[in-house]
């Protein structure tokens, strides 16, 4: 007997990420703008209801769609901030962060052979979440002259009308990139006419600075065939307790579930505690870290302009992605954490379509912040 | 949101942000930054800008103390009255009239305790309105202007990661 990998694993290639994770682990002093979570920690109030629920020992298992009174909380504030209405008991799964709920989506819904289609660049676990699940997964790559939003043109022209699924996430992770709802009405027009269903990540809905966030589920036609995953990670900043949810159609929750309760169960328990208290009383935190977050966004977009780096004014997450002043955005990353201590991560880590830019993350504070700009310019000229 | 909206929270976060950090952060031209804090320090919006010290960790240590006080008025002086008498000595470092057990919420510095003792004695119950102090030295501070003491939080994020 041997430790052979199946098939289906082999065909999933190492993360490209963890390269970089390993050079910048040799650098002391190192300033990382590699980061894919905030820098804040969760709201206290948050994390003062964890405790007291600890305190009180509430560390039992919870239903396996999550504490009603969460999956309540859940559906008020989505109802209020996104014009979501799904209702907590048939509508509503809490998971073990949207990371989970992603793959509970993947294998609920795909045959071997199925179709996913997965615009990019993108988050990391999308290609490999729906190749786990033997989805064939057709890459839709974004343009840059469009500003890394999705377009019917190139969901056509990467073949998607043939696929089973689309997966979206705006505002996006790595580009930075929204969409605005009319930017949103041909993306649904062409997933209504192809008949796709949909799975948008919109776990950094709360990060949209230009424009109020528009879910695509909002759209005509389109909440019967969207599953929509958030979570408290980024909002929040509570990465680390791992908790998200799914909204969709009662269908589509008790398939996931069907997974969810045999392979997690429940999502943690103290993470829902402080979730509760988070969407309860901590709507001014929220507020105070997007100010922030997008005082630093002008920043870092405004001193890119001003050495020169080709960047689109993303409006969302907290990323920019300026094009990479060296044609290999791999080589120009490495050289960068060698010679000034700057970490980036090339886009082509997150898909095609990221070739040639570097995701620059502005959750850090504002002096690091600078003096990371600092040591680009220098590196630049 | 106006130009002075954009800028106040930025002022209270950090006054020795430069001004060019100031416009990049919000859009603005640094002559609109200028102008503003121009305006809002004109306005008497803005009463000043000072650093936020850890005094344990400077020496020699100044002796700091809250005091509550207890008023009586009469017809001819009211609340204000007594404050401006108060607020005039340079030991009283903030004066605040409070609801509660007490009227008058008063920070006195000096170089000693009996400094500050001798200040509450001779200067502070002598006035005929006040009918009571009770003085609260402070021995460790943990938070000030919103700021936390103690050697903060290191980053222990990943150094990359998706």
């Amino acid at each position: 007997m041997s430790f052979e990998e199946s098939e289906r694993l082999e065909s999933v290639p190492p993360s490209g990420i963890r390269r970089y994770f390993e050079l910048a682990e040799e650098y002391d002093d190192i300033i990382s703008l590699g980061v894919g979570e905030p820098d804040f920690a969760p709201p206290w109030a948050a994390r003062d209801a964890a405790i007291g629920s600890l305190e009180r020992g509430q560390t039992s298992y919870t239903p396996n769609r999550g504490l009603r009174e969460l999956r309540e909380e859940i559906a008020a504030h989505t109802s209020e901030k996104y014009d979501l209405d799904y209702d907590p008991d048939e509508e509503i799964l809490v998971t073990a962060g949207a990371s989970e709920a992603l793959d509970l989506a993947f294998r609920a819904f795909h045959d071997p052979g199925d179709k996913v289609a997965v615009s990019q660049p993108s988050y990391l676990s999308y290609v490999p979440g729906a190749t786990l699940a033997g989805a064939d997964v057709i890459d839709v790559p974004t343009r840059p002259e469009d500003d890394f939003k999705l377009t019917p043109e190139v969901l056509e022209a990467a073949g998607a009308a043939e696929a089973d699924t689309l997966v979206m996430c705006y505002p996006n992770n790595p580009t930075g990139a929204t969409m605005t709802r009319e930017e949103l009405a041909p993306v649904a027009e062409f997933v209504r006419e192809h008949d796709l269903r949909v799975f948008a990540d919109e776990i950094y809905a709360a990060l949209s600075y230009e424009h109020e966030h528009t879910s695509i589920a909002t759209l005509p036609g389109m909440r019967e065939r969207t599953v929509v995953f958030n979570g408290f990670s980024k909002a929040y900043a509570m990465t680390g307790l791992r908790l998200g949810y799914a909204l969709a159609p009662p269908e589509a929750i008790e398939a996931m579930n069907r997974i969810h309760q045999y392979t997690m169960l429940s999502a943690p328990t103290t993470a829902q505690h402080a979730a509760i208290e988070a969407l309860r009383n901590c709507e001014s935190d929220v507020a105070e870290m997007r100010a922030q977050y997008d005082r630093r966004r002008n920043f870092v977009l405004s001193r890119f302009e001003e050495m020169g780096l080709d960047c689109f004014p993303a409006s969302g997450a907290f990323y920019v992605f300026p094009e990479c002043p060296w044609e290999d955005s791999d080589a120009f990353a490495e050289a960068l954490i060698e010679e000034q201590g700057v970490a980036v991560v090339p886009g082509d880590v997150f898909g095609t379509g990221g070739d040639g830019h570097l995701r620059v993350t502005y959750a850090t504070g504002l002096g690091d912040l600078k003096e990371a700009l600092a040591r680009i310019e220098e590196f630049i000229d | 949101m106006s130009s002075r909206e954009q800028i106040l929270p930025l002022l209270r976060e950090n006054a020795r942000y430069s001004t060019e950090d100031l416009a990049r952060q919000t859009g603005l031209d640094e002559s609109e930054v200028e102008a503003t804090i121009q305006e809002l320090e004109r306005d008497g919006v803005v009463k000043g800008y000072r650093a936020i010290v850890d005094r344990d960790k400077v020496e020699p240590e100044r002796v700091r103390a809250s005091v509550e006080l207890n008023v009586t008025l009469d017809r001819e002086t009211g609340y204000d009255d007594i404050a401006e008498r108060l607020a005039k000595f340079p030991e009283v470092q903030g004066l605040r009239l409070v609801s509660g057990d007490f009227d008058f919420a008063m920070d006195v510095e000096g170089d000693s305790m009996s400094e500050v003792s001798h200040f509450i004695s001779e200067k502070v119950a002598p006035v005929p309105e006040i009918t009571q102090t009770v003085t609260h030295y402070i021995m460790e501070t943990y938070k000030e202007g919103g700021v936390e003491f103690g050697d903060g939080d290191d980053d222990d994020r990943l150094s990359i990661s998706p």
